[in-house]
């Protein structure tokens, strides 16, 4: 292993984020105090409790899962789309670092930054609406194992994107779209039983459904499927890019 | 003025060549042919340039070499390792500085030398980095951001990232392009200076006068082919070589006998002489010529004496047809 290497890109991209302070943390922070002040405080105080539970605090979960899908997937598909259209990446393939040391240097560095970001909207949240969180350690397994599937999905598009629109493309085309229609403002048992399956096949609903579970003990789906599903995913997106390093598809000429 | 630490230790076993190319070929994607199978080994400790016009293939054989490029036939090693399958141990022996100038605009120079260290798996190592800077007159600068450098400041910064590791071998990929006389002589300098230290350089030039300046070897790449590699000596002696033409009053046949042995070739016409001699040797022999021409009677009417120059070497070996080769 090639601690050193991985420590030094590991320190570059958290450098990188501490120099961006303002939109990488505090941008989301204040687009999920909106969230709060419009969905939780003015129209929450319209509905009832869902599943038992005030409609402020139900929708905590699904608006950290928002912000942390998103922010995963930009940081870690710009970290490593930066150097390749900047050219610098011509070190990071000369280097003697393995592709596990790569992927654990970039994506550890933009799922800290995500963990991070998590808990600053929990803190934030605590200021709008009451909550309580049922399983905490669950609550920060589900965070960290969704921050690194994601940054490590966000990871594949910047190696997989050679412009900046490509960058964007997915997390705006997709990834916005299944988690909004993913349950982060609804219980899906409010659909109408077709609109149940076919939200099944969305699989920003396991995610939700399992992380709500930890904060209120009630979930969508089973919590063993919600952490089944995604360390599917994540060994899926490993798999990816293991082809992708040892190919050098998109990366040596 | 600090010298840059020795990089590499020898051990009397270790083989000559550093580097060794064996059937290297590459074909890009679309079916372009970059290179041709090239053999070549580099000497440990030497300073080799390779010399070729835009597009020969340079910078497509230096990053197969160190592994930016997928080789599509052939092996290498560096240091004895292969560079695939022990691509590790190869890659921390080598440092590169690729021809265009790619930095990252938002680091301090500091920073940015201390991640390629690191980046190599060496531990950090505040003193020699300090000594890189100081060498590269880049100490003053280590706290500044890369983007408010000039170009050549930016050049030096990418060279001191290459040697941050200690590597043994160092690649230079077009050192002068774009580089203002002064710098390009500091670097001549530090190039020395490694050299020195027991570093194998390798750099590639299009332009003659930085490998005749720098080289103890030259290679010659044309069109994907490596056509020569020669001590730069060698080479220059075969360049030093001056030609003294006679125009004859009266043509000739042939050569007289009695003028065999001497470096002379009668034109088709028979109306010139041309005289081949070494600049380099103390005797050219020109008087001896003309008094044995006087001997045997044969007149002239002009004579023009003129130097094949290291360009015209490089030209007429690059256009001559395949066969012909050495
Ligand atoms: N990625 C690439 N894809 C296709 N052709 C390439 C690529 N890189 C270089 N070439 C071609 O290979 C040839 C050799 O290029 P290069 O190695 O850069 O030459 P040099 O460094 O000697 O100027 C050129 O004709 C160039 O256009
Ligand atoms: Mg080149």
């Amino acid at each position: 292993m090639n601690i050193h290497g991985i420590r030094a890109i590991y320190r570059f991209e958290m450098a990188r984020t501490f120099r961006t302070l303002m939109q990488s943390i505090a941008s989301p922070v204040l687009s999920t105090s909106l969230y709060f002040i419009v969905f939780g405080a003015a129209i929450g105080s319209r509905m009832g409790d869902i599943d038992g539970t005030s409609y402020g605090a139900f929708i905590i979960p699904g608006l950290i899962m928002l912000s942390l899908l998103g922010e995963s997937i930009s940081n870690a598909s710009f970290g490593i789309y930066m150097p390749k259209w900047a050219g610098t990446i011509y070190e990071l393939l000369s280097a003697p670092v393995s592709w596990i040391e790569v992927v654990i240097g970039y994506v550890g560095a933009a799922a800290s930054k995500s963990v991070m970001l998590g808990l600053l909207i929990l803190i934030t949240a605590r200021f709008f609406v009451d909550y309580e969180i049922l399983h905490p350690l669950w609550m920060f397994g589900f965070l960290v194992l969704t921050s690194v599937t994601f940054s490590l999905f966000g990871f594949i598009i910047g190696l997989w994107a050679d412009d900046f629109q490509k960058l964007q493309v997915i997390p705006l085309m997709v990834i916005t779209p299944l988690t909004f229609l993913g349950g982060a403002f609804y219980s899906i048992n409010m659909l109408p039983p077709f609109w149940q399956k076919v939200t099944l096949f969305n699989p920003v609903v396991y995610l939700i459904s399992g992380f709500r579970w930890s904060f209120t003990g009630r979930a969508d789906v089973h919590i063993a499927v919600s952490a089944g599903m995604t360390l599917g995913f994540l060994l899926i997106c490993l798999a990816i890019v293991w082809w992708i390093f040892r190919s050098g598809w998109k990366l040596r000429a | 003025m600090a010298a840059i630490p020795s990089l590499a230790s020898h051990p009397a076993e270790t083989p000559a060549a550093i580097v060794s190319i064996r059937g290297v070929g590459k074909t890009y994607k679309g079916g372009f042919e970059a290179l041709k199978q090239i053999n070549l080994d580099i000497r440990r400790g030497e300073i080799l340039a390779l010399l070729g016009p835009n597009g020969a293939g340079k910078t497509t054989l230096i990053s197969i070499i160190c592994g930016i490029v997928n080789a599509s036939t052939g092996t290498i090693t560096a240091d004895g390792h292969d560079i695939v399958r022990d691509y590790r141990a190869a890659r921390a022996a080598i440092g590169l500085v690729p021809q265009e100038l790619h930095t990252d605009a938002f680091e301090s120079v500091l920073s940015t030398l201390r991640f390629s260290r690191g980046l190599f798996g060496k531990p950090p190592h505040p003193a020699h980095l300090e000594n890189i800077l100081r060498e590269l007159s880049l100490w003053d600068k280590r706290n500044n951001k890369i983007m408010t450098l000039s170009g050549g400041m930016k050049r030096r910064v990418m060279i001191a990232k290459a040697l941050a590791h200690e590597p043994k071998v160092l690649f230079l990929d077009e050192p002068s392009a774009g580089v203002d006389v002064e710098l390009r002589h500091d670097m001549w300098q530090m190039v020395r200076r490694l050299r020195e230290s027991g570093t194998t350089i390798i750099l590639t030039t299009h332009y003659i006068e930085e490998a005749e300046e720098m080289a103890d070897r030259i290679g010659v790449i044309n069109k994907g082919e490596l056509i020569l590699v020669e001590d730069k000596h060698t080479l220059m002696r075969k360049l030093g070589k001056k030609q003294l033409t006679l125009s004859l009053q009266q043509t000739m046949r042939e050569i007289p006998p009695g003028l065999a042995g001497l470096q002379l070739e009668l034109s088709t016409d028979g109306a010139t002489l041309v005289y081949t001699f070494d600049t380099q040797s103390e005797e050219t022999g020109i008087a001896s010529l003309l008094r044995r021409l006087g001997e045997h009677g044969i007149d002239f009417k002009d004579l023009q004496s003129s130097e094949s120059s290291l360009e015209e070497i490089f030209v007429s070996l690059v256009h001559k047809p395949k066969g012909d080769r050495a």
